[in-house]
């Protein structure tokens, strides 16, 4: 009897214990899968901006259609809902493989304002692409800048 | 009275030896007579002070876009030596520089000495501006001037044991300071003006070359890369044996920041990108040229 309590007594501790870690794990896996959905994020931003870049030093013809189309996907992508993308705790103190600095949550606004310097820059690189090669160039600072400046204050240092 | 003769000798050696290496850690000044009769342009000067980087450590610690010509001072940076602490350049008379001549910012630039005698700390990277022209500090100068006041009291450097003996600084000079070029040979027009860029207002070996024991910059690894003196990461070896960017990639991330993978400049580079965006393409175009003049050195 005292027997079958302390096995059905362990297994219930068993079972509150892995109920307790596989909590954590889930947890542990929402920031790291919101960590990749946001360098998925970045990677489409180089992606299009591989096109535009590749225009401005004259490696790839310069094509207002095509030029035009990447500067908008720019542009949607700024705009996306980040709302799930920034978790508190994916910093990269908490998942593997994050580079984003305990800063950014201390910091919203200013996170917030930079972004839409970037949603600004965007835009005006969707006007500049479809000027010509030109206007297209003048613009690659500005969205480098509106780039690095949150890379800058909130990423961890590369190099 | 031989023991006595002895003993005397031995003082006059000692203190010839004192005088001299008192006589050889004395701070150095510029001949005033290479910048008399100088006009400085401030449109020259902002390209000087640009190249210069000077925004990126005088500025306040944080500052952006136009709060980064407000040269109060205030930025910490960490070396094997201590902590300095980067002075007030701004125009403000009892805290920055406001009363500085062109030769008091001449000595300061190239033999890093002070208005007062004494010796900068190398923090301060005169081991490079020691090769810019008299004209271009004259432009600097006047280029200063427009730039606002600013009364933030400078912060004390914060250093170990001997370190804090200023005098000691004059050998360190005498080992390591120069105008020499470190690339010399037949450099075209565009080249050397890269050079000039790079090894004199842009300081880039002071990060990208190792140093020593006592800090001087080997000069057998010239920018080939470094620990970085924050502790973190490395400086990149940027000799064609490492960096495989092409001219046009150069530029481009000269001025945008966008490296050919589309990532941008990270860490202390970001600030030196926003600087040499203020540049004219050409100075971007011939700091690319002479990057890839670099012996590879792997």
């Amino acid at each position: 009897m005292f027997k079958g309590m302390t096995v059905v007594g362990t297994v219930l501790g068993l079972a509150i214990l892995a109920g307790a870690a596989s909590g954590q794990d889930a947890a542990q896996k929402a920031l790291a899968d919101a960590t990749k959905a946001r360098q998925a994020q970045m990677q489409l931003y180089a992606f299009n901006l591989g096109l535009l870049g590749g225009m401005a030093k004259g490696e790839v013809p310069y094509d207002a259609a095509a030029a035009t189309a990447a500067a908008g996907n720019l542009s949607s992508l700024a705009q996306l809902d980040q709302s799930r993308l920034w978790p508190e705790g994916s910093d990269e103190m908490g998942v593997d493989g994050s580079k984003a600095l305990a800063a950014v949550w201390e910091n919203l606004p200013d996170v917030m304002a930079k972004g839409a310097d970037l949603v600004t820059a965007a835009a005006a690189m969707e006007v500049a692409a479809g000027t010509d090669l030109a206007s297209l160039q003048a613009s690659m600072g500005a969205l480098g800048g509106a780039c690095g400046a949150c890379h800058k204050a909130y990423r961890v240092p590369s190099n | 009275m031989m023991m006595r003769k002895t003993l005397i000798s031995f003082g006059v050696i000692v203190a010839s030896l004192a005088g001299g290496a008192w006589f050889m850690t004395k701070p150095q000044t510029v001949d005033a007579a290479d910048y008399a009769g100088l006009i400085g342009v401030p449109a020259r000067g902002a390209i000087v002070f640009h190249a210069g980087g000077c925004a990126s450590c005088h500025s306040a610690d944080g500052a952006s876009g136009e709060a980064k010509l407000i040269l109060s001072g205030g930025r910490a940076f960490v070396s094997d030596f201590g902590t300095f602490h980067a002075p007030n350049i701004s125009q403000d008379r009892e805290h920055g520089i406001g009363d500085w001549s062109v030769t008091d910012l001449a000595n300061a630039m190239v033999h890093g000495t002070s208005p007062e005698g004494e010796h900068y700390y190398p923090a301060f990277p005169y081991a490079s501006y020691a090769r810019v022209s008299p004209q271009d500090i004259a432009d600097l100068h006047a280029y200063l001037t427009t730039l606002p006041a600013d009364a933030t009291p400078d912060r004390a450097h914060d250093l170990a044991f001997p370190f804090t003996l200023r005098r000691g600084l004059g050998l360190w000079k005498a080992l390591y300071a120069g105008d020499d070029w470190q690339i010399d040979g037949d450099l075209t027009e565009v080249e050397a003006r890269g050079r000039y860029l790079a090894e004199a207002l842009g300081h880039c070996a002071e990060c990208h070359t190792p140093r020593g024991v006592l800090g001087g910059l080997d000069r057998d690894r010239w920018m080939a890369g470094a620990p970085n003196p924050s502790g973190q990461g490395d400086i990149p070896n940027i000799t064609p044996a490492k960096l495989d960017w092409s001219q046009a990639d150069l530029i481009a991330y000269f001025t945008s920041g966008f490296t050919p993978d589309y990532d941008t400049a990270g860490g202390s580079m970001a600030a030196v990108v926003e600087s040499l965006a203020q540049l004219p393409e050409a100075d971007r175009a011939a700091l690319a040229a002479y990057l890839e003049r670099l012996p590879p050195i792997e």
